[in-house]
């Protein structure tokens, strides 16, 4: 049982409202990635055996360089936009960030590393999607309507959102104020690389004759970077006590690290016990 | 008066921890998802492009290379998540989550693209399952609570119980057949009837070399082989595993 000075500083602290909190986000993100690959699906049953048969053909100009091009504009205009934003609109006064505001943006940041991870399933889906094309038409393009999709649809798509949760931490979040998470990064550059990646395979596609063996060594490079989803673990084990710590702080009153005392010093502000089966044993539970 | 305050206090307080209970279960829910997707990506990107192949066709699914590629290139994410979440939260079934969610995606894509798009038909292309290995090795970690002897054991047997689990889906599809004066399989016959681009490929590594003239020998030496290189397999990948779950910051201070 708390005492009344203990009483006294539980109710004293800003907490935030519920909806702060809300599925919305996380949902309308989720849903709105859901939407675009309904379209991509209806499109491709529509004219992919149809019309993406011929890359000499003025119907695939039409019908699939289009969408190519059009994808590859709008994916640059939008991630410049993410980023230039989130930098122009960077908290310049992170070190007196109140624990309820701090709280607020962890979970803003969260439902975009959710978004994340669900347009990486759909990536990992278009992948062996592929499988299906090329079992079944010889390529004469790299531009196919698989890869259209796949390659510059579902893999930018990706990227931007991991750019997105990337700027978010690094201009709003006391933990990666100022120092290098260094699992931060991998989670976002390593699948960023498959990307990149793509220059390769299709060289490799064009040089070397491989019958479309899916797990000929020429792919390897895109599992190798997928090896890089991993760092989400160091991601989560350096976040989670942080939040754990602020929703004890907010709501019961518990002693935690300021913002200013994380900024400097995260590494030494994780106790990964608020975020294990040993977190009862908290002096502070 | 003072016990009205009191009452309104305690009031505050539960509504206060209920309110912080609330909070937490969400953050729960968003890493759970977060979780699940993110890591069955991964792992079903590295299934795919090491794999790939033995799992999309059933004319694949032979008795040398198959029991040999799938398990050793299908642990490295178990062992990794193992790593990870049993490390930091004890949680039991990690393997078991990412097997299932490669099943769910793999049967997924097969039904959306394979059959419905591509018209091959689901008997061509249904995928392995890896699940009866994932809860023996999960169960292994629990019981044991230590990675060398899951290694041992459960890396062992994540390669010999790959064949007899998958056994009762492929059975049928190894009886054998004459066609035009050939012994053939049920699965390459069927094969034969949907060409894709890979058969020629197909055709210059199945069941080829000396070890087939092991007889009745080829499918234990495959799976003891791949229990062996499983094992290490899931010493490097559960090191992988403990080294991204690190919370590292680097030392140097961004500009």
């Amino acid at each position: 049982m708390p005492s009344v000075v203990e009483r006294n500083a539980i109710f004293s602290i800003e907490v935030p409202e519920k909806s702060a909190f809300s599925l919305k986000l996380p949902l309308l993100g989720i849903g709105l990635i859901f939407f675009l690959n309904t379209i991509d699906y209806v499109y491709q049953r529509l004219f992919a055996f149809t019309k993406g048969l011929d890359y000499s053909t003025q119907q695939y100009q039409q019908y699939w360089m289009s969408v190519l091009y059009a994808e590859l504009i709008i994916e640059a205009l939008i991630a410049l936009f993410v980023v230039v934003y989130l930098w122009q609109t960077r908290d310049r006064n992170l070190e007196n960030l109140s624990p309820a505001e701090e709280l607020k943006r962890y979970w803003i940041w969260g439902s975009f590393v959710l978004m994340y991870a669900f347009a990486v399933f759909i990536a990992a889906y278009y992948a062996e999607q592929d499988a299906t094309w090329h079992q079944t038409v010889i390529r004469d393009t790299s531009f196919t309507p698989s890869h259209i999709i796949e390659f510059y649809q579902s893999y930018p798509v990706y990227i931007i959102l991991g750019l997105t949760f990337l700027m978010y931490a690094l201009t709003r979040l006391p933990q990666f104020a100022k120092a290098t998470s260094l699992p931060l990064v991998i989670l976002v550059a390593s699948p960023l690389m498959i990307f990149p990646n793509v220059g390769l395979n299709e060289f490799g596609h064009t040089r070397w004759f491989m019958e479309e063996v899916f797990s000929a060594p020429l792919h390897w490079g895109f599992a190798i970077f997928a090896w890089g989803a991993l760092s989400l673990y160091g991601v989560l084990v350096t976040v989670c006590p942080r939040v754990y710590s602020l929703i004890d702080q907010v709501y019961l009153g518990a002693e935690a690290p300021s913002a200013s005392i994380v900024i400097e010093n995260p590494e030494a502000c994780i106790n990964p016990l608020f975020c294990s089966c040993e977190r009862n044993a908290l002096p502070n539970k | 008066m003072e016990e009205g305050i009191s009452n309104m206090n305690e009031r505050l307080l539960t509504q206060r921890e209920s309110e912080a209970d609330f909070v937490r279960k969400r953050f729960d829910l968003a890493v759970l998802l977060i979780i699940f997707l993110a890591t069955v990506a991964a792992a079903w990107i590295q299934q795919q492009l090491f794999a790939g192949d033995w799992s999309f066709w059933i004319d694949l699914k032979d008795r040398m290379w198959w029991p040999v590629i799938v398990p050793i290139a299908t642990i490295c994410f178990p062992a990794a998540v193992q790593a990870a979440l049993w490390t930091h939260w004890k949680f039991p079934a990690g393997a078991t989550m990412v097997c299932f969610g490669l099943l769910l995606g793999q049967w997924l894509n097969r039904i959306i693209n394979f059959w419905a798009w591509a018209k091959f038909p689901i008997n061509l292309v249904f995928p392995e399952t890896l699940l009866p290995q994932a809860i023996v090795l999960d169960g292994i970690l629990m019981i044991t609570n230590n990675f060398v002897v899951t290694a041992l054991i459960g890396g062992e047997l994540w390669g010999w119980l790959f064949y007899p689990s998958n056994w009762p889906m492929i059975a049928p599809y190894h009886v054998p057949v004459e066609y035009h004066g050939q012994l053939l399989s049920v699965a390459d016959l069927i094969q034969y009837q949907y060409i894709r681009t890979s058969t020629p490929e197909y055709l210059r590594m199945v069941e080829t070399g000396t070890m087939r003239s092991f007889a009745g020998g080829v499918l234990g030496v495959s799976a003891f082989f791949s229990g062996f290189i499983s094992i290490l397999m899931y010493f490097i990948w559960w090191y992988m595993g403990y080294f991204f779950a690190k919370p590292i910051y680097l030392k140097a201070k961004r500009i």
